[in-house]
């Protein structure tokens, strides 16, 4: 199998999936998207690959390589459909909760008055988040109506092109962890706890430690599941153990690092990965 | 390796020769570097910043 890779930074994933891939006798082709360029209906650049695997920090930039080479007829993982499904977080709970999947109570408002207003009727804490964002950058957690207005004035003097939408959510009482699964192909094989006792943000790139998870049957249904309804073939799923209401999925992540999973679980992600798409192609 | 000039403070920078383009590499005078291919050729340039819609 030919292997495309795309990137804009060499993190761990990204060095391990070339040499994983290599380990696996497969060719693979690093395509770094700021030495790349293309014509639109132009066949230069070809790619000789049989499957692109989408590995760019930047989401504007996978999201864009990703329309790319899908109109160059490449099989792309994960393809721009899904990316934009992950990405936007009003999308993806819309999508989720239409599918009966439980999320985090969410409110969206489109003038801070209303979003006070609504913050009130849900009642503190509350948690406010840019609808595109990651590693927990800008979530933050409101704990008076003070602390909120002054929150939504900092959100709307960001360049975010979001700005003007005010993404309001329950505060959930979780315990001190979150959960991390990955969707691998038509399998959830692994995932992790990612525990912060300091920080009730759980994002690893935060500080969080990752501690194994055992899946269970209902995690596992519920991971795929979420596959199911969004697409794609390799998703890191966020997920909240509440209290009343059992697992809730707050997040989806259509390029999702696996560092910290691979070193706690002693699994190897990016072979797994490598295999699954094997299999893949070749029905 | 190959040795290269640190485009921040001039002094010499080693970089493996089996680099790939977008590989960081801190350099001793604190710069962050990222390799890029000039014409074919490993080249460093400062390294982007953390960009507001990078992450997972």
């Amino acid at each position: 199998m030919i292997l495309g890779v795309t990137y804009d930074l060499i993190r761990w994933e990204e060095r391990n999936l070339i040499e994983e891939a290599r380990k696996l006798g497969h060719t693979i082709i690093p395509i770094y998207t700021k030495d790349f360029f293309t014509l639109i209906g132009n066949e230069i650049n070809k790619i000789d690959a049989d499957v692109i695997i989408q590995r760019n920090t930047s989401h504007s930039r996978a999201l864009l390589t990703s329309i790319i080479f899908e109109n160059m007829n490449y099989k792309v993982i994960n393809d721009y459909l899904t990316l934009i499904k992950c990405e936007n977080k009003l999308l993806t709970l819309s999508i989720l909760s239409k599918h009966n999947i439980k999320t985090p109570r969410t409110f969206i408002a489109f003038s801070r008055e209303k979003a006070l207003e609504l913050a009130d009727k849900v009642g503190y804490p509350v948690v406010i988040k840019p609808i595109e964002g990651s590693w927990g950058r800008m979530v933050a957690k409101a704990i008076d109506r003070d602390s909120l207005n002054n929150f939504l004035e900092y959100q709307e003097y960001t360049t975010s092109q979001f700005r003007y939408a005010y993404f309001i959510q329950e505060f959930v009482k979780k315990p001190n962890r979150d959960i991390r699964i990955f969707v691998i192909g038509d399998e959830a094989p692994v995932g992790i706890y990612r525990v912060n006792e300091r920080n009730w943000k759980t994002n690893t790139a935060l500080g969080a430690r990752a501690e194994p998870l055992k899946i269970s049957e209902e995690l596992r249904d519920l991971a795929l599941k979420v596959k199911d309804v969004l697409g794609g073939f390799f998703l890191g799923i966020d997920i909240f153990e509440d209290p009343e209401r059992g697992y809730i999925v707050n997040e989806v992540n259509g390029v999702p690092e696996y560092k910290n999973t691979v070193r706690v679980n002693n699994f190897n992600v990016s072979q797994y990965l490598i295999n699954k798409i094997s299999e893949w192609i070749r029905k | 390796m190959v040795t290269l000039k640190c485009p921040v403070c001039g002094n010499d920078v080693n970089v493996p020769d089996d680099a790939l383009p977008g590989e960081i590499i801190e350099h001793d005078c604190g710069a962050q570097l990222e390799v890029y291919s000039d014409n074919g050729r490993l080249a460093l340039r400062l390294a982007e910043q953390i960009g507001e819609d990078w992450g997972e």
